[in-house]
């Protein structure tokens, strides 16, 4: 068939009921304090990373809860592991166990065991 | 015979408190550690939402405190405390016994300390100053920095020692915010050349009036709301205070320069309060404030009968919940003189 140079554009919405949420079951799981971020920012403050890259870790949180993982997976690599945020989180969140249970979760999920 | 009510504290609540038993002819001691009433209304400028004087609140309590013979003993502290079947007894510091058919605790709260929260630099760095030194400025009708000049750029960082697990506290102290749009506000009055940055979390704004005094503070004054936590802030050469903190809403972070830092201390249980707690043997919550005995309908009652609570040492309370909860506590106090006690 001819193409006539048209693409189909994603919608921007977030597709609430299609989207997978396993990743942050698997976090929530196993880090349950990932439940309480109430996004304030604190962690990408400080973070070292974040002043340089794309990388923060408050939107990291939210997109994995909201399933839009994809926007996660490549910038997920970019965190340092130093987990200053950890030392400003008001909330007590260990918040870099999160990165550590996100770069865990995806490669099951890779593996199909999630 | 007429009845002996002790009230432990000074403040609003313990004077409205005292004020409304000694107004129908109950005898009442009013102990106050320190050497006059008023509790931390001294050290207020202006109040939220209206912004009147707080020397009118004061004059008030003033007013209904006068003239029934209430035993105020000032530079008063409580050293031991004991209960028998049918009445109370304490022991003050200067060994006077006082007994008591029952007790009103009233002994408020203490601010933040802001120094434990060491990453904002308070006793660190000049010009980072609380919400308590900045109401002192105003008091003076000085706002100015260290070195005598003018604060061109000044910050105020919500939720000091609020909703914060890293001091232990989980709740909200629910009236900085508010606070720090009456500051804002003022600080724009008193400097119109300066600019002011509030950082918050959220704003609550839940208050009668404190809605539309936001609004004010962004029409009228130019203030300007940044949502995020601020992670820490440091002394740049200059001596401008840098603050980091995530432009949330922007989605990325944000560094900028001060002048002024302001810290919106939050309400903590006082020590006062936790020391009669531990002589008592009443009961404090998770949040290290008395614990009510019911939250719904029992707020001023505690866990000994004939023991009640007024104001800010159950929770944060702004001065009209507080004067609210001090009448409250008035009504059970006659309550259980009428019908209660044995």
């Amino acid at each position: 068939m001819e193409k006539f140079g048209f693409t189909i554009s994603k919608g921007r919405q977030i597709d609430y009921e299609s989207n997978n949420r396993r990743i942050a079951e698997y976090i929530f799981e196993n880090e349950p304090s990932f439940r309480l971020c109430f996004e304030c920012g604190g962690c990408s403050a400080t973070c070292t990373t974040a002043n340089f890259t794309g990388f923060s870790l408050r939107e990291l949180n939210i997109l994995i809860k909201r399933g839009e993982n994809d926007q996660v997976r490549s910038t997920l690599k970019k965190c340092m592991l130093c987990g200053k945020c950890t030392l400003v989180c008001p909330r007590g969140v260990n918040t870099r166990n999160i990165v550590v249970l996100a770069k865990q979760a995806f490669q099951k999920s890779d593996e199909y065991e999630i | 015979m007429s009845k002996h009510v002790i009230v432990i504290g000074g403040g609003v609540a313990g004077l409205e408190v005292a004020g409304q038993l000694s107004k129908v002819g109950i005898e009442v001691s009013l102990i106050e550690k320190e050497s006059k009433t008023g509790g931390h209304l001294n050290n207020w400028y202006k109040l939220f939402p209206d912004r009147r004087n707080s020397s009118e609140v004061k004059e008030y309590l003033n007013g209904i405190t006068a003239n029934n013979g209430i035993n105020l003993m000032t530079d008063t502290t409580i050293e031991k405390f004991n209960r028998s079947r049918s009445c109370f007894s304490i022991t003050t510091n200067g060994g006077k016994e006082l007994i008591a058919d029952a007790i009103v605790v009233a002994t408020g709260f203490d601010l933040f300390k802001s120094a434990r929260k060491e990453e904002y630099g308070y006793g660190i760095y000049d010009n980072v100053i609380t919400s308590a030194d900045l109401e002192e400025m105003f008091r003076k009708g000085e706002i100015v920095l260290t070195d005598g000049s003018v604060p061109e750029s000044i910050g105020i960082i919500h939720c000091v020692g609020s909703r914060d697990e890293k001091v232990g506290n989980y709740y909200c102290s629910k009236l900085c915010c508010v606070t720090a749009v009456k500051q804002a506000i003022e600080l724009r009055e008193h400097l119109p050349e300066s600019k002011v940055f509030c950082y918050y979390m959220d704003m609550r704004m839940g208050g009668a009036f404190y809605e539309e005094l936001y609004r004010e503070a962004q029409e009228k004054w130019g203030v300007n709301f940044i949502r995020g936590k601020v992670s820490e802030a440091s002394e740049t050469i200059e001596k401008k205070l840098m603050v980091k903190v995530e432009d949330t809403l922007a989605g990325r972070p944000l560094k900028m320069n001060l002048d002024m830092l302001v810290l919106m201390a939050g309400m903590e249980m006082s020590a006062g309060g936790e020391k009669v707690a531990g002589m008592s043997g009443l009961k404090t919550g998770e949040n290290r404030f008395f614990a009510a005995a019911d939250n719904h309908f029992g707020s001023n009652k505690s866990n000994i009968e004939g023991i009640f609570y007024a104001g800010t040492c159950t929770a944060p309370m702004n001065i009209t919940e507080t004067i609210s909860h001090a009448r409250a506590a008035f009504t059970e106090v006659m309550e259980w003189l009428r019908n209660g006690k044995r």
